[in-house]
């Protein structure tokens, strides 16, 4: 199912706050979106206005290309699965998996044969299998996520909405879940959402990503292409560590304010001014100079894990990370060089990223 | 229009069920007019039984939150075999009727209770007498300090305790200074239930007081009296005295959380 | 044993200080305040070997005052819980106009004195009263019948259930109803299967102690009801008259049988509460 969500804006109550604003989001059937940002971004409010649980002031939402007014047009349609998972506490799993059923009007509803059926289909999907009789109190963390996950496909439905889905679980058991989440999307053939502020988690499972920053949407694109060319500082600064350079662009260079970084080359076509560069630790080289005398920045390793080698690389008036990718066996525990080099930055200006470069 | 016809249920709920009798107590104390139930307040059994239920009042309610406090440290703070058991004992009170309550007591030193005679001799009067109504009304009053001390002492746990016993503190300087500050609305509002249950207590003293005027009536047992005498003006004059008493400490105990909600209007 | 004995004096695991100053004071008041008393209960009736108690059980008023205490009670603390569970709902989901004043009404009857309840309950009740003048027109007269007891006790026993039943709903996660409506359940469908069953527990609660409370009332009683032996007599007034006959073990009698059954009402309760949260805590 696709999902059409336009100019769609939201107050806070009682105020002109707009908590969601002028957001449009298109969702083709099938694609899996990571909804990501900081917390307060309206990541989690966009989910519930799509699920129809908060109203929103004005935009529309289609499912299908038929618009949804209210909670009714949504019921069955849309599963959710709350970040608490919001399980009922007195009914049994397989009570809570069926709930969906029980409460269709006679008419519609499979017979109890067919909802047991069901019930059982859920819990071998999800790796539950006997559990059907005990009470959500009893259950692990990660047995309440699937059980909520089973709760809200047990109606069929083609949207997939999960806030936060791996908030509360162990690390490992949310690598698990994760990976098995995105096996279960591609073979159910589900059209799902996720909210989280694991930018990591979203980069792994999703294949489209929607970052969001106070109530907007301020890129929407693939993993991919998020790492090469993110819009904003704020989206670069959100996907990863990074080391920023302030500087000035002048005739296509641009030349740091800082002794012991070197100027780099850049478009001719950017206008001249003040701009900023960011880098990502690990793109960041070393420049030897000539001779002994001209090694003016020193480097210290503090880490070494997973073949990088971690430097604190000691500028005159700070110190910046550097990660150096190392085949020996030994990286050695003291470098020095006569400038950083710099070349794969991204420039900014006033946050926004300065393109044709 | 749903929601308007159910507003006006519940009102009208609460108006005839509920504000109803304080009204009464008030219209029937007016009946005659301001100044003729001021008169009936003169009275010296009246006043004598003013007297009585302050100091009876006080006598409860110090002896009960020292007490209590205590007995609150005690069930929270450790663990140790019997703490259920003591539980459920201190909350006893509550489902005892209040005139076996009574009764009890005089059990113990009525004319034919066990050491009723021989304390007698002695010279010593507690049944019928000021003593019986103070041990009968601090039985009735004896858990509501606690009673609501213990939650919220359970809620703190007690590593707040444990860092002032490690930076040297004492016992009674964990209690007064750490432990109870923080509890303080909690043991505020116990206090205040206390003072209106042992105010207001009938069935418990009614048992042990014998009632003789202007010596061992309280307010509610000189209520009684007045009513049943037909003064009718007097007696809704003193229940409403009463009643004002007892409901001034019982929404007292709202009154911290609206300070808190007007300070935090101000800023 | 032996270990269970340490554990007592030393204060289980914690270092703490101050354990045994308050576990002295605490045995001290809790024994001669509260054991105390109750052994005198419990003992007296036996002191005189087991003839008096039985010579007691012929002691039909005695059965019919219990009777009363008890049905009345538990008539009251039955229509307490559908009215106190409406009060409960409109306070922390209805919006309700003026709820901060609704909200400081509901302690009313548990702010005003017994007695004072009782003279003022039976001055609105009579037949010249404010609601017993419309009533007895229309043929029910409440004061001075079983109706005047039950009426009292509704009015002291509304509380026990509204404050039991309201954290509860304050504290019900909202994700649950949610949850349902999006399964496609019905308004109703959302009150009855999801929010009804973990209310069920706090309103036996609330029913226990409405009973409990109701089964013991005296003062706000007495005044009302019309205290003829046999049919509008309860029990606590029962005590207080062979009190007054210097009946010594006669009142013993009554309060223990009184003190037995509403505990083990209370335990009851307590059992059914139990069973009826079998799913354990909220997760």
């Amino acid at each position: 199912m696709s999902i059409l969500i336009q100019n769609l804006v939201r107050h806070a109550p009682a105020t002109e706050r707009r908590l969601l604003d002028d957001v449009t989001l298109a969702v083709p059937s099938g694609a899996f979106v990571a909804l990501v940002g900081p917390s307060g971004a309206g990541k989690t409010t966009l989910l519930r206005a799509i699920a129809g649980l908060d109203h929103y002031s004005s935009g529309t939402i289609d499912l299908d290309g038929n618009r949804l007014e209210n909670l009714h047009d949504r019921a069955g349609k849309i599963g959710f699965v709350f970040q608490n998972y919001a399980l009922f506490p007195h009914m049994t799993v397989a009570r809570n998996i069926s709930f969906g059923l029980d409460v269709l009007p006679r008419e519609q509803r499979p017979t109890k044969a067919e909802i047991t059926a069901r019930v059982q289909d859920l819990l071998d999907l999800m790796q539950l299998s006997g559990m059907g009789k005990a009470y959500p109190a009893r259950l692990s963390g990660g047995q309440r996520q699937r059980v909520a996950l089973a709760r809200a496909l047990a109606t069929g439905p083609g949207v997939l909405l999960l806030d936060e889905p791996f908030g509360a679980l162990d690390p490992i058991v949310r690598r698990a879940i994760r990976t098995w989440l995105r096996t279960l999307h591609d073979q159910l053939g589900l059209t799902t959402i996720l909210v989280t502020h694991d930018q990591e988690e979203a980069l792994e499972v999703a294949d489209r990503i929607v970052v969001m920053q106070q109530g907007r949407i301020v890129q929407d694109a693939s993993p991919a292409t998020l790492d090469e060319a993110p819009n904003t500082a704020f989206v670069m600064q959100f996907l990863g560590e990074v080391v920023s350079f302030s500087g000035h662009i002048k005739n296509g260079v641009f030349t740091p304010s800082e002794r012991g970084v070197a100027p780099c080359a850049v478009s001719e076509k950017l206008e001249s001014g003040p701009a900023e560069l960011m880098i990502r630790p690990f793109e960041i080289g070393l420049r030897q100079g000539q001779g002994a005398h001209e090694q003016a920045v020193e480097l210290a390793l503090y880490s070494k894990r997973q073949g990088f080698c971690y430097y604190s690389a000691h500028l005159p008036q700070r110190t910046v990370p550097v990660f150096i990718y190392n085949t020996q066996e030994e990286g050695q525990t003291r470098l020095a060089c006569a400038e950083l080099e710099i070349q794969r930055g991204k420039l900014f200006r006033d946050g926004v990223r300065l393109q044709s470069r | 229009m749903k929601k308007i016809a159910l507003w006006g249920a519940t009102w009208v709920l609460l108006v005839v069920v509920l504000l109803l009798p304080p009204i009464v107590v008030v219209t029937e104390a007016l009946k005659s007019g301001l100044l003729a139930s001021l008169a009936t307040l003169k009275d010296p059994d009246g006043i004598a039984a003013i007297w009585l239920t302050l100091e009876t009042t006080v006598v409860a309610v110090c002896f009960n939150t020292l007490c209590g406090i205590l007995a609150a440290w005690l069930l929270t703070k450790y663990r140790f075999p019997g703490r259920a058991a003591l539980l459920v004992m201190v909350e006893l009170p509550l489902s005892i009727s209040p005139v076996v309550s009574g009764l009890v007591w005089l059990l113990l030193f009525g004319a034919q209770g066990w050491w009723g005679p021989a304390l007698e001799r002695a010279g010593i009067h507690v049944a019928f007498a000021v003593p019986g109504i103070m041990l009968a009304t601090l039985f009735v009053t004896l858990p509501y300090v606690v009673r609501t001390l213990v939650p919220y002492m359970e809620h703190q746990g007690r590593d707040t305790e444990e860092a002032a016993a490690l930076a040297g503190a004492g016992f009674w300087q964990i209690l007064l200074r750490v432990t109870l500050p923080d509890a303080r609305v909690a043991l505020f509002s116990g206090v205040l239930l206390t003072t209106a249950r042992a105010m207001g207590e009938f069935g418990a003293v009614s048992v042990v007081s014998g009632h003789i005027p202007g010596l061992t009536e309280t307010m509610p047992l000189h209520i009684e009296s007045l009513y049943n005498g037909y003064q009718t003006v007097a007696a809704f004059t003193m229940a409403a005295l009463l009643a004002c008493m007892a409901m001034a400490a019982v929404f007292l105990r709202s009154a911290p959380a609206a300070w808190a909600r007007y300070r935090e209007v101000q800023e | 044993m032996k270990r269970a004995c340490v554990a007592f004096w030393r204060g289980g695991d914690s270092a703490l200080p101050g354990y045994r100053l308050a576990l002295v004071v605490t045995l001290l008041w809790t024994g001669l305040f509260i054991a105390l008393p109750l052994c005198a209960l419990i003992i007296r009736p036996w002191q005189d070997g087991v003839g008096p108690v039985l010579a007691e059980l012929h002691d039909t008023r005695m059965f019919a005052a219990l009777w009363t205490s008890f049905f009345s009670a538990a008539v009251a603390a039955l229509l307490n819980v559908p009215i106190g569970l409406f009060l409960a709902w409109m306070l922390v989901r209805g919006n309700l106009p003026g709820q901060r004043i609704a909200d400081a009404l509901i302690d009313l009857p548990f702010a005003l004195p017994t007695a004072v309840s009782g003279i003022t309950l039976a001055t609105l009740y009579s037949p010249q009263g404010w609601l017993g003048y419309p009533l007895a027109k229309m043929g029910v007269s409440v004061a001075y019948t079983q109706w005047g007891i039950i009426i009292a006790l509704m009015f002291v026993g509304l509380p026990f259930v509204v404050r039991t039943v309201e954290p509860v709903l304050k504290a019900l996660p909202h994700e649950q109803e949610e949850a349902a409506r999006l399964l496609g359940a019905k308004p109703w469908q959302v009150i009855t299967r999801v929010v009804l069953a973990p209310l069920l527990p706090p309103l036996i609660t609330g029913f226990g102690l409405a009973f409990a409370r109701g089964v013991g009332e005296y003062g706000s009683v007495i005044f009302i009801a019309g205290n003829q032996p046999f049919k509008s007599e309860i029990a606590p007034l029962l005590i207080v008259v062979r009190l007054q006959e210097f009946d010594y073990d006669g009142a013993t009698a009554i309060a223990l049988v009184l003190l037995v059954i509403s505990l083990a009402a209370l335990a009851g309760i307590g059992v059914l509460r139990r069973r009826f949260s079998a799913w354990g805590a909220m997760p």
